[in-house]
């Protein structure tokens, strides 16, 4: 099969590798009919995710047709069309009890790699390096699927595609960093990072009943995008300073809710100290830039809640801890518990509350991935999502 | 644990010896090429992969000296790691190598060989030390989401332990609670053993021993606790044994990552997998499943031809 493989940092290459198999009895293997790109895919493709290999195969977010079952696998049925979600989990451990799939205790043979750098070890997640696993990804004509039984979503055949595909990733990540924000009816909520996770973390504070929701990014027409479609007030911290603005806009208080939806690779207007965090990320003195993160901390009014869903890997510098601990911020985070929001979040979609193709703008073949992470990084074309097509 | 000790001479050599590990393993690790380039060989994309394994295995050294409050095992393996830098700097070093700079870093090892064989042996005889480093042992511990009598019961039925320790080939059940263990050693070998249950407190803890004239004197227990919160069994395990060949063996076992400390902790983290999940969970990277050695050497995470 035709699969997009990581040769190295910056470069992707799509090639003719195996077909996968079944190598546990509760896999099932899924013809991939829709895959996109994910901005966490970015950090993959720019090097600062440690432990990835030559030849990975990348993608988390994927849907397709199962056409082969383990023996142990009882709920699918060849023929049916699912969407995967990127968190493997095994359903069977306490944190799947739990509903903390992306923590399964099970799903990750290397978790002793994930001990060193955290302490303890999250999931194995698709096509996200040999630290969370070593597990092929999606972007490709087939794939793997790991504890079948728990994770993949059966789509009635009346969805498109385009509307279902997020279920794997970026909407429930955009919700539960909206749900994580414990937001209150008449909040005004934050949002940095007007990427596709950042507006359907604006798009879900509205359906948990924010008031208003600010977008804070550099880019006009992701600014653009945000107010159209979610009705959110734009800041853009290249021409702004966010501070002040947020002081100016909430009348001194502070946004009640701050989502980070940036993460590691994070920019900042003021070029002295973007320099200093982007030394220290090539000195590996950090390994990740943490800009939209103190900026949320320091913005936040007190009392508020920090809700972090952007993607970082792995230590962070100038941590504003006394700004936290000093006005009683609370700090929530997590990758997101996919499988637990997958049925809810098809049932809004299905009600019509929302339509989760509108962050799509570009549609390519597999073939031309390499192309598409590269338009994708460098926000050519108004680039906001690319979905490939197998 | 590790008693307070006055730091004596070879204490201070061999922090000194960790540190220096440490320093040379990430300048080989980060910059291969400008190293080869300063000992002379040959500066080739198959000598810096080389020269880059060779930084994991300081870092490990380092790693281990420093941290260990019994380094002499680690110590040891440098002064193995030294006789192998200087073979490889021996194959390297013709052709088209600069000769001047072979002899100096070959010099240059030989003096540092000689340092770590003073620093091992000194440290060996250091009574305190030289006593406990003739067994090996580990311990390690997991909860598994199963009641006690389930945990304990796959454990107490001897057949079902190769199903997740990797290293097991067979454990045969003899009768009068003894049994006959069949294990895979480096290098293609098995050794063979018979043990004897020591202890066995239904759903409380199982103790075994080798019997005498084994290859390979053991021991070890393993205990069964309800965990708080009903989230199932805490499961401890401590080993002690002596791998084959004694000293050296053990130098070898730490040099292979073979180490007993590694292998329980993979072999409990198989064990949860497979009580709570049916089976070891396995990766295209990791095919076998956890797998210490497997971690340094994964395959990409692209479907098994």
């Amino acid at each position: 099969m035709r699969a997009n493989c990581w040769m190295g940092k910056t470069d992707l290459e799509v090639r003719e590798v195996p077909d996968p198999k079944i190598l546990n009895d509760r896999d099932a293997i899924v013809r991939i009919t829709s895959t996109a790109i994910c901005g966490s895919d970015l950090h993959l493709y720019n090097g600062f995710i440690p432990t990835m290999r030559k030849g990975d195969i990348l993608g988390h977010e994927f849907m397709g047709e199962v056409v082969e079952i383990g023996p142990e696998v009882r709920n699918l049925n060849v023929g049916d069309r699912v969407v995967v979600p990127f968190p493997i989990a095994c359903g069977a451990c306490n944190n799947c009890g739990d509903e903390l799939y992306s923590v399964c205790e099970n799903s990750n043979p290397n978790a002793a790699l994930a001990e060193k750098l955290m302490g303890h070890s999250p999931a194995g997640l698709f096509g996200y390096s040999h630290m969370l696993g070593g597990y092929p990804g999606g972007q490709a004509e087939y794939a793997r699927v790991p504890f079948a039984d728990v994770g993949p979503l059966v789509i009635e055949d009346d969805l498109p595609d385009e509307q279902v595909l997020f279920l794997s990733d970026i909407f429930p990540t955009g919700y539960m960093g909206a749900e994580m924000a414990d937001i209150h009816p008449g909040d005004v909520v934050a949002v940095w990072g007007a990427g596709p996770v950042g507006m359907f973390a604006m798009a879900s504070a509205r359906l948990l009943g924010a008031e208003r929701v600010i977008a804070i990014d550099r880019f006009p027409y992701r600014l653009q995008r945000a107010a159209e479609h979610l009705g959110a007030e734009p800041v853009n911290y290249e021409e702004t300073d966010v501070a002040d603005a947020l002081q100016w806009m909430t009348a001194g208080r502070g946004p009640d809710r701050c989502i980070d939806a940036v993460g590691l690779e994070a920019h900042q207007a003021n070029g002295a100290l973007h320099a200093y965090d982007r030394t220290k990320q090539v000195a590996r003195l950090e390994t990740d830039r943490p800009h939209a993160l103190r900026e949320a901390i320091l913005s936040c009014r007190n009392g508020g809640t920090v809700s972090v869903i952007g993607a970082y890997g792995g230590f962070v510098d100038k941590f504003p801890m006394g700004s936290v601990m000093n006005r009683s911020l609370t700090i929530r985070s997590g990758q997101c518990h996919v499988q637990r929001y997958m049925r809810p979040l098809l049932d809004r979609i299905r009600n019509g509350e929302i339509d989760p193709s509108f962050v799509i703008s570009h549609r390519l073949p597999l073939a031309d991935a390499p192309d598409g992470y590269k338009m994708f990084r460098d926000k050519e074309d108004n680039c906001t999502k690319i979905v490939l097509r197998p | 644990m590790a008693d307070r000790q006055e730091p004596t001479a070879a204490r201070v050599l061999s922090g000194a010896l960790g540190w220096f590990s440490l320093g040379l393993g990430a300048a080989q690790l980060i910059a291969p090429g400008s190293v080869n380039r300063l000992i002379g060989i040959e500066d080739t994309p198959r000598y810096q992969d080389l020269m880059q394994a060779i930084g994991v295995r300081e870092l490990a050294a380092g790693t281990g000296i420093l941290s260990s409050s019994r380094p002499t095992g680690w110590l040891w393996a440098r002064v193995a790691g030294d006789a192998m830098d200087l073979a490889l700097l021996g194959a390297a070093g013709g052709g088209r190598s600069d000769q001047r700079r072979v002899a100096a870093a070959a010099a240059a090892i030989a003096g540092i060989t000689a340092l770590d064989l003073y620093t091992s042996v000194r440290l060996s005889r250091d009574t305190q030390d030289g006593a406990r480093e003739e067994a090996m042992q580990a311990k390690t511990a997991v909860t598994i989401r199963h009641p006690v009598e389930v945990v304990y019961g796959y454990w107490r039925d001897f057949s079902n332990l190769p199903s997740f320790m990797n290293h097991l080939a067979s454990v045969e059940t003899t009768g009068n609670g003894r049994s006959h263990w069949t294990a895979n050693a480096p290098a293609g070998r098995t050794v063979e053993w018979d043990a004897e249950i020591v202890e066995d407190k239904p759903n409380e803890r199982i103790a075994w021993r080798s019997l005498e004239g084994s290859q390979v004197p053991n021991s070890g227990a393993v205990w069964f606790t309800p965990a708080p919160g009903d989230r199932g069994t805490e499961v401890r395990v401590e080993l002690t044994y002596d791998p084959p060949g004694g000293a050296l063996g053990k130098v070898v076992a730490k040099l292979f990552g073979e180490e007993p400390q590694q292998q329980i902790s993979d072999d409990l983290r198989r064990l949860k997998q497979v009580l709570e999940t049916g089976q070891v969970v396995v990766s295209e990277g990791s095919p076998e499943g956890t797998r210490f050695l497997r971690l340094a050497k994964q395959r990409p995470a692209q479907p098994i031809p």
